[in-house]
């Protein structure tokens, strides 16, 4: 069975609590609040302004630039402010906030459940109305979707890789997505296809998820060039280059080249069922499978929740944190954020909240480092961690970036294996954003 | 055995006499001739190799000392204008004057004005944490106590005290050599005028939210109020972004601000404050926060 070349690690998946809970849909919130940000890249504009009436799937924020996507409203309601709020790290950030009166929805929008499989439009047509949506990866990255699909002139897309590995633990979102809308899903991949004017598409699912993998199958039967590819659990396989390699055993060189170099593009399978909706409904990303799950949390859920919804009341509808001390993520536990403000909103890329509680939630105790090279036999962009730790922390920035510090794609594979303790991750990604920060300010005098 | 002993010395002697011939051209050939000034200058420097300066070492600034012809620009902050003025002197140059400075840590958010809303275990550096989330408590500007400027610190003069969890400085010990106002990745520190017998008046906040966020944080907090602009007679006082900010230059260190501030965010350091107002039974308490 296919996986990625080098590297990895094998946390319990624990995706137990939630993956037998079908997808309920979450009560609507009385009040919202959308962050202008919700993507990589510049945050959008607002259009509106206090005390506007606004429809739900109504354009709200406007992209602010190539690299940005739209934002639309999840409720239909008053708009009560355009300002700074603390997110999920307690650091503010733009907000529109909307007071909800119902759920009146923007003309234009087909909310027939009716499958819609026949798509005429062309790539351009279609990689606008995916612009229009203001879709983004929902795996967690948050890249703008036509960003992806439109290919660079002088290269050329052979593949289209739909990720359904979440290998995330506790995760269940994207696996419940591809459960009960797999026949969207696969309308949508049809759509990708079009769109990137490619005839092979390849669907990559862990083997820890074979209901789904048979599921898909079944599915697929119906189109053509269209391929489920069971994969050997592994954690990241879902990274976006080990998902290539593991797929088409072909490597992506180090940044800036992306996925496109090697003539693939990947895209999420949330995303994709998004992609669906967009094209054929005009249904904006307003609302995403969130997985709220943790040993301790009461009724661990998959709920369809519209953006801006508190992930206080997300965590009340699964029955509440437990007692003593918790550890909120704002995703799975080896690459979601710890939370502090639980009050913020849920968006485009939370796939999850993960509830960490007791002996758990605290760190081990911090060691020396004992030179096991366990963190370098892990690291699945073959970089050495335990020096790039040092480096960083010793603000060597000039040898970081020659220890190729800006591959690291941030998976936490050193920090769960280090015997030690140590807090690898925590310092190369400090290093990672310093050294890109320093590369940007290079490039830019260079202008 | 006397011949064998006699050779071997001998051998030795002649080996010795005719490498020190070689070395002896090779050094005139190659010569690097080095101004001789430099290393008298370097031992006028105070040795410390902190970097205060901004070059690697006592020896690169004592390089760079003689060979500008302008040195109005190089200052070393740990020596100070004693040690600049003598080097100026030797050198026959004009001295750089700079006025002395202590490093200031501008926050005032102790553990008992600034309730912690999360516990924070991740590797133990400022700089991680910042880039991380807002940090222990609910204001994301203040100190967050892990100690990145004593980690930066090559004098011992800055240390988190674990009662108030702030970092604090040692006026006696402290060079000026901005090492700590690098390493803040909050900006608290600032590089201020020596503090007269070790008396400072500061603003210790440097929240830029709105009043009613700033309160909700912290309770030492600078709200914008602007009571001690209008208190100060000598226009040293300057509000900006809700944050009120005494000139180090300008401040007479007369301490009307210091009753007048709502919340105690001046600090008054070395001073007893002034005889408190019978109106304003409110503004004492605070003011000896150390």
């Amino acid at each position: 069975m296919k996986t990625f070349p080098i590297g990895g690690v094998h946390p319990s998946d624990e995706k137990r609590w939630s993956r037998e809970s079908a997808i309920e849909v979450m009560p609507l919130p009385a009040m919202v609040s959308i962050p202008l940000g919700q993507h990589i890249g510049a945050p959008a504009t607002a259009v509106v302004a206090k005390g506007d009436r606004v429809l739900t799937g109504q354009l709200i924020a406007e992209a602010s630039g190539f690299m940005s996507a739209n934002i639309h409203s999840p409720v239909s309601g008053t708009v009560k402010a355009v300002e700074a709020l603390p997110n999920a790290q307690g650091l503010r950030q733009p907000m529109i906030v909307i007071e909800r009166d119902g759920d009146e929805w923007a003309e234009g929008i087909d909310l027939s459940p009716e499958l819609k499989k026949e798509c005429t439009l062309t790539s351009a047509e279609i990689i606008e109305k995916i612009k229009a949506a203001g879709i983004v990866g929902m795996g967690g990255a948050t890249f703008p979707t036509h960003v992806k699909l439109s290919v660079p002139p002088g290269k050329k897309a052979e593949f289209l890789i739909i990720n359904g590995v979440e290998c995330e633990p506790y995760l269940t979102s994207d696996y419940r997505t591809m459960m009960e809308h797999g026949d969207r899903l696969m309308a949508g991949v049809k759509i990708l296809m079009q769109a990137l004017q490619v005839d092979k598409a390849l669907i990559g699912v862990e083997n820890n998820k074979p209901d789904a993998i048979a599921h898909l199958r079944g599915i697929a039967a119906e189109y053509e060039g269209i391929k489920v590819v069971p994969l050997k659990t592994r954690y990241p396989q879902g990274g976006e280059k080990q998902l290539i390699a593991a797929l088409t055993g072909r490597q992506v060189p180090p940044p800036p080249a992306l996925p496109i170099d090697v003539g693939a593009v990947v895209c999420n399978a949330s995303t994709t069922v998004a992609v669906y909706e967009a094209v054929q409904k005009n249904k904006p990303l307003i609302e995403r499978v969130v997985t709220v799950t943790g040993k301790n949390i009461a009724s661990p859920k998959n709920l369809l929740t519209r953006m801006g919804t508190p992930v206080s009341s997300l965590i009340e509808a699964a029955g509440g944190l437990p007692e003593g001390d918790v550890k909120v993520l704002n995703g799975g536990p080896m690459m979601g954020r710890a939370m502090v403000n639980l009050d913020s909103p849920v968006t485009k890329g939370c796939s999850g909240i993960t509830v960490i509680s007791g002996a758990e939630a605290q760190r081990v105790c911090e060691n020396e480092c004992i030179k096991c090279a366990k963190c370098v036999s892990v690291c699945p962009m073959g970089l050495e961690p335990y020096l790039l730790s040092k480096l960083s922390k010793r603000k060597a920035w000039d040898l970081a970036e020659s220890g190729h510090i800006t591959d690291c794609i941030e998976c936490g594979s050193c920090q769960y294996t280090c015997p030690a303790g140590l807090p690898l991750l925590d310092y190369v990604r400090l290093g990672k954003q310093t050294v890109m920060g320093i590369i940007r300010a290079r490039a830019a005098a260079k202008k | 055995m006397n011949s064998t002993l006699l050779f071997t010395v001998l051998t030795l002697v002649v080996v010795g006499v005719v490498a020190a011939i070689l070395l002896w051209f090779v050094a005139r050939m190659f010569k690097v001739e080095e101004d001789p000034r430099i290393d008298v200058v370097e031992k006028m420097l105070p040795g410390a190799n902190c970097g205060g300066c901004g070059y690697a070492g006592c020896r690169a600034m004592a390089e760079a000392l003689v060979l500008h012809d302008d040195i109005s620009d190089l200052y070393c902050p740990v020596g100070g204008g004693d040690t600049m003025k003598s080097v100026a002197d030797y050198l026959g140059k004009a001295a750089p004057e700079k006025e002395p400075c202590t490093a200031t840590v501008r926050c005032g958010g102790i553990c008992a004005k600034r309730a912690h809303t999360n516990n924070y275990d991740g590797a133990a550096s400022c700089a991680v944490a910042s880039s991380l989330y807002v940090g222990e408590t609910g204001c994301a500007f203040g100190c967050l106590g892990y100690g990145d400027c004593v980690t930066a610190c090559a004098f011992d003069a800055i240390k988190v005290n674990p009662e108030t969890g702030l970092a604090e400085v040692d006026a006696e010990k402290c060079t000026a050599c901005g090492a700590c106002v690098k390493a803040c990745p909050k900006g608290l520190i600032e590089l201020r005028k020596k503090w007269p017998k070790g008396r400072a008046v500061y603003v210790s906040c440097r929240s830029k939210d709105k009043g009613a966020v700033v309160m909700k944080a912290c309770k030492a907090g600078c709200i914008g109020c602007g009571k001690c602009v209008k208190a100060c007679a000598f226009e040293a006082i300057t509000l900006e972004n809700n944050l009120a900010y005494i000139d180090s230059t300008k401040c007479r260190l007369c301490r009307k601000c210091v009753n007048e501030c709502p919340t105690g965010a001046i600090t008054l350091k070395g001073m007893e404050p002034l005889p408190k107002e019978p109106k304003e039974p409110k503004a004492a308490a605070q003011t000896n926060a150390q």
